[in-house]
C-alpha cells in the first residue's frame, strides 16, 4: 500500500515537473511581450500584441490542466482547506491592485484600486491563517 | 534589471504555487503547502512594490493594514462557520476583479480610446462580470449559511425564474459586445456601469432559488468563478502569474463542483443554469409510519456489543456543535476494544470536507475517517451505524424510488448494517422533503433529540457505572 502511494507520488512529481518545464518553455518565449508591456509609457504596438495575447492563452490551457491534474489527487480529507488555501492563493490579484493604487493615476482610479487592495490582503491574511489553523488539526493517531 | 527581478519573483512564486496545491494531496505534507504559498505570496507583492512606477505609498500600506486587520479575526471563526468565511472571500476575491477591471477601463479611457484594443475589452468585460456576480452572489450565500435574518434560507422562486436570470447574463454580455466593438463613445461609460449592475443583480438572483443542503456545490462554482475572474484580471492587466494563479484556483473550484455534482447525482449543465435547490415535494406516502424509538441506556448496551461502530455525521452534527462529544463516545469505544470508522459523504455539511474539518477540530484521526466509497463495501459487516444528524445521504430510497428528487444520488449504505441507531433533532422529513425509508427499518433505533444532548447522555452511560470495561 504504502509502496503504491510512493509510487503514485513519484509519478506525479514527474508530472508537474514536466508541465512546469513546459510552461517554464513559454513563459521564456513571451519574455519580449512582456517587456513591451510591462514598461509604464504605454505604446500601443499592433505588431506585437496578437503573440502576446496568444502567449497568455497558452499560459491560461496549460496552468488549468496542471490545476486540474494537481488538485484531483488533493486528499478528500483536505477539501475544505484546499479551497481556503487556492482561495488564498487567487488573492495574487493583489499585484495588480498594487499597481493600480500606487501608480501615477486620477484618485479615483487609485481609490478603486485601493478598496481591492485591502480585499485582496484580507483574502491572503485570513486564507493562510485559517488554513494553517485547519491543517494543524490533521493528527493521524 | 527591476524587471527580471520582478519576473525572476513571479516565477518563483508560479512554481510554489503548484507545488502548494501539490503538497495538499497527503495530510503529512499538506502545512508545508501553506507556507510554500505564503511565502510565493510575500515575494511576489515585495516584488511589485518595488516597481519604479509605484509612486504613492500611503494608501496602498493603509489597505495592507486595513486587510490585515480585518483578515485575522476571519480566520479564527469557529470552524462550524467556515463555509461562510470561505464564500465571504469569494466575495472579496469577486470584488477585487471587478474593481480593477472598473479601475483599468476608465483609466484607459480616459488616456485615449486607442488603448481599449477589442482583446482587453474582452478581458475586462469577462473580469467584471465575473468578478460582480461572485461578489453578490458568495454574499448571499455567505448570509444564507449565517443565518442573517432578513435573507431567506428557503429557497426563493418565481415564475420564469430561469428565463430571467439567463435573459439578464444575455443582456449583460450583449450590452459587453457591444462596448468591444465601441469602447469609447459619449455613452460607453454608461453601459459599462449597466453591465456592472446587471452582474451584481445576476449574483443574487442567481443564489436566492438555492437551497442549504445545495450550499456544496453553490461554493464550489463560486470558488471556480472567483478563480476565472482572477484569470480574466491577468488577461487586463497582461500578467502571466495572476492567469496561472487563477487558473489554479479555478480548476480546483471546478473540480471539487464536479466532486459535489456526482455525490449529488446532478448533471454539470443541471448546476450550472441554477434549476436546483428547489424543495420538491414527493408524494405523500399516505399512512403514518411510526418511529421505534430506544433510550440511551438501550443505545448504549446495543453500542457495547458492537465491534464495529461506523459514525455517519451530518449537517445536524456541525449544528449541534456535537463533535467533541463524539469524540469523547469514541474515546470509550475504542477503550473497550470496538473498532470505531466516520463514514463521510462529500456533500454531508454545508461545504466540501466540511465534516473532516470538524472531526479533525475535535481531534479524532483522520486514519479513522472513511470516503463513502471505501467504507460501503464494509457496511453488511458493520454491527451498528450511528447516524448523527445525517439524513438524505443514508436514505435507501435514493436506490430505487425514482419519484424522489434524490433518486441516483450515491448513498451510504447505513440500511446494510446490522443494526442502525439514528440521532435526529425532530420528526421532520429532511431538506429534500421526503421520508427517509431508513428510519422505518426493522432494526433501526431512533433517538431524537439535540445530537449534542443524545451523545453526551451515551458517554455518560459509558462513563458511570453502566457499562463496564472488557
Amino acid at each position: 500500500m504504502s509502496q503504491l502511494v510512493n509510487g503514485r507520488r513519484s509519478a506525479v512529481i514527474a508530472r508537474v515537473a514536466m508541465a512546469t518545464a513546459v510552461i517554464i518553455a513559454f513563459g521564456l518565449g513571451a519574455v519580449p511581450g512582456f517587456a513591451q508591456t510591462g514598461s509604464p509609457p504605454h505604446q500601443p504596438n499592433a505588431t506585437q500584441q496578437p503573440l502576446d495575447y496568444w502567449s497568455m492563452l497558452f499560459v491560461f490551457a496549460l496552468a488549468t490542466f496542471i490545476g486540474l491534474g494537481v488538485v484531483r489527487r488533493v486528499s478528500r480529507l483536505l477539501h475544505t482547506p484546499l479551497m481556503s488555501l487556492t482561495n488564498a492563493i487567487s488573492a495574487i490579484a493583489v499585484v495588480g491592485s498594487i499597481v493600480v493604487t500606487g501608480a501615477d493615476y486620477p484618485p479615483t482610479i487609485r481609490l478603486l484600486g485601493g478598496i481591492a487592495l485591502f480585499a485582496s490582503v484580507t483574502n491572503i491574511v485570513s486564507g493562510f491563517l485559517i488554513t494553517d489553523r485547519m491543517l494543524r488539526m490533521f493528527k493521524k493517531q | 534589471m527591476i524587471y527580471a527581478i520582478t519576473h525572476l519573483a513571479y516565477f518563483a512564486a508560479m512554481i510554489l504555487f503548484i507545488f502548494s496545491l501539490h503538497w495538499m494531496n497527503d495530510p503529512k505534507t499538506a502545512r508545508r503547502a501553506v507556507y510554500a504559498g505564503a511565502g510565493a505570496m510575500l515575494v511576489a507583492i515585495l516584488a511589485t512594490w518595488f516597481q519604479p512606477q509605484i509612486i504613492h505609498h500611503g494608501w496602498i500600506i493603509l489597505a495592507i493594514v486595513l486587510g490585515t486587520i480585518v483578515g485575522i479575526p476571519l480566520s479564527r471563526v469557529p470552524l462550524t462557520a467556515v463555509p461562510q468565511r470561505t464564500a465571504l472571500s469569494h466575495a472579496f476575491g469577486g470584488v477585487a476583479a471587478g474593481l480593477v477591471g472598473t479601475a483599468k477601463y476608465f483609466l484607459w479611457l480616459g488616456e485615449g480610446p486607442e488603448n481599449l484594443t477589442p482583446f482587453r475589452m474582452i478581458a475586462i468585460i469577462a473580469e467584471i462580470i465575473l468578478g460582480f456576480l461572485t461578489f453578490t452572489g458568495s454574499l448571499m450565500a455567505a448570509g444564507k449559511l449565517q443565518e442573517v435574518r432578513w435573507i431567506p434560507q428557503r429557497p426563493v422562486t418565481f415564475p420564469f425564474q430561469n428565463i430571467v436570470n439567463i435573459g439578464l447574463l444575455v443582456v449583460a454580455a450583449g450590452l459587453g459586445t457591444l462596448l468591444v466593438f465601441m469602447p469609447a463613445e459619449p455613452w460607453s461609460g454608461a453601459v459599462f456601469l449597466v453591465i456592472v449592475a446587471l452582474s451584481l443583480l445576476f449574483g443574487v438572483l442567481f443564489i436566492i432559488p438555492i437551497g442549504g443542503a445545495d450550499m456544496p456545490t453553490v461554493i464550489s462554482i463560486l470558488n471556480s468563478y472567483a478563480g476565472l475572474s482572477a484569470v480574466a484580471m491577468g488577461f487586463v492587466l497582461d500578467n502571466k502569474l495572476l492567469i496561472i494563479a487563477g487558473a489554479l484556483d479555478g480548476s480546483s473550484g471546478l473540480i471539487l463542483s464536479i466532486i459535489m455534482c456526482k455525490a449529488m447525482n446532478r448533471s454539470f449543465t443541471n448546476v450550472l443554469f441554477g434549476a436546483f435547490g428547489k424543495v420538491q415535494h414527493a408524494a405523500a406516502g399516505g399512512e403514518q409510519r411510526v418511529y421505534k424509538q430506544e433510550t440511551t441506556e438501550g443505545a448504549a448496551q446495543i453500542l457495547e456489543q458492537a465491534n464495529l461502530v461506523v459514525v455517519i455525521p451530518g449537517y445536524g452534527m456541525a449544528v449541534a456543535q456535537a463533535q467533541h462529544r463524539i469524540r469523547e463516545l469514541y474515546d470509550q469505544l475504542t477503550k473497550r476494544g470496538i473498532t470505531v470508522k466516520f463514514a463521510i459523504h462529500p456533500v454531508a455539511g454545508r461545504m466540501p470536507g466540511h465534516m473532516n474539518v470538524l472531526l479533525a477540530e475535535a481531534d479524532i484521526p483522520y486514519s479513522a475517517l472513511a470516503e463513502m466509497d471505501e467504507i460501503n463495501p464494509d457496511m453488511p459487516q458493520c454491527d451498528v451505524a450511528l447516524v448523527v444528524g445525517a439524513n438524505d445521504v443514508v436514505n435507501p430510497a435514493a436506490r430505487y424510488d425514482k419519484s424522489t428528487p434524490i433518486y441516483g444520488m450515491p448513498i451510504i449504505d447505513a440500511d446494510r448494517a446490522k443494526m442502525v441507531l439514528a440521532i435526529k433533532r425532530s420528526k421532520n422529513p429532511g431538506f429534500a422533503g421526503i421520508e427517509n425509508e431508513l428510519y422505518f427499518k426493522d432494526n433501526t433505533y431512533m433517538l431524537f433529540g439535540d445530537a449534542k444532548a443524545v451523545i453526551g447522555d451515551l458517554v455518560k452511560q459509558f462513563a458511570s457505572s453502566g457499562v463496564a470495561v472488557h
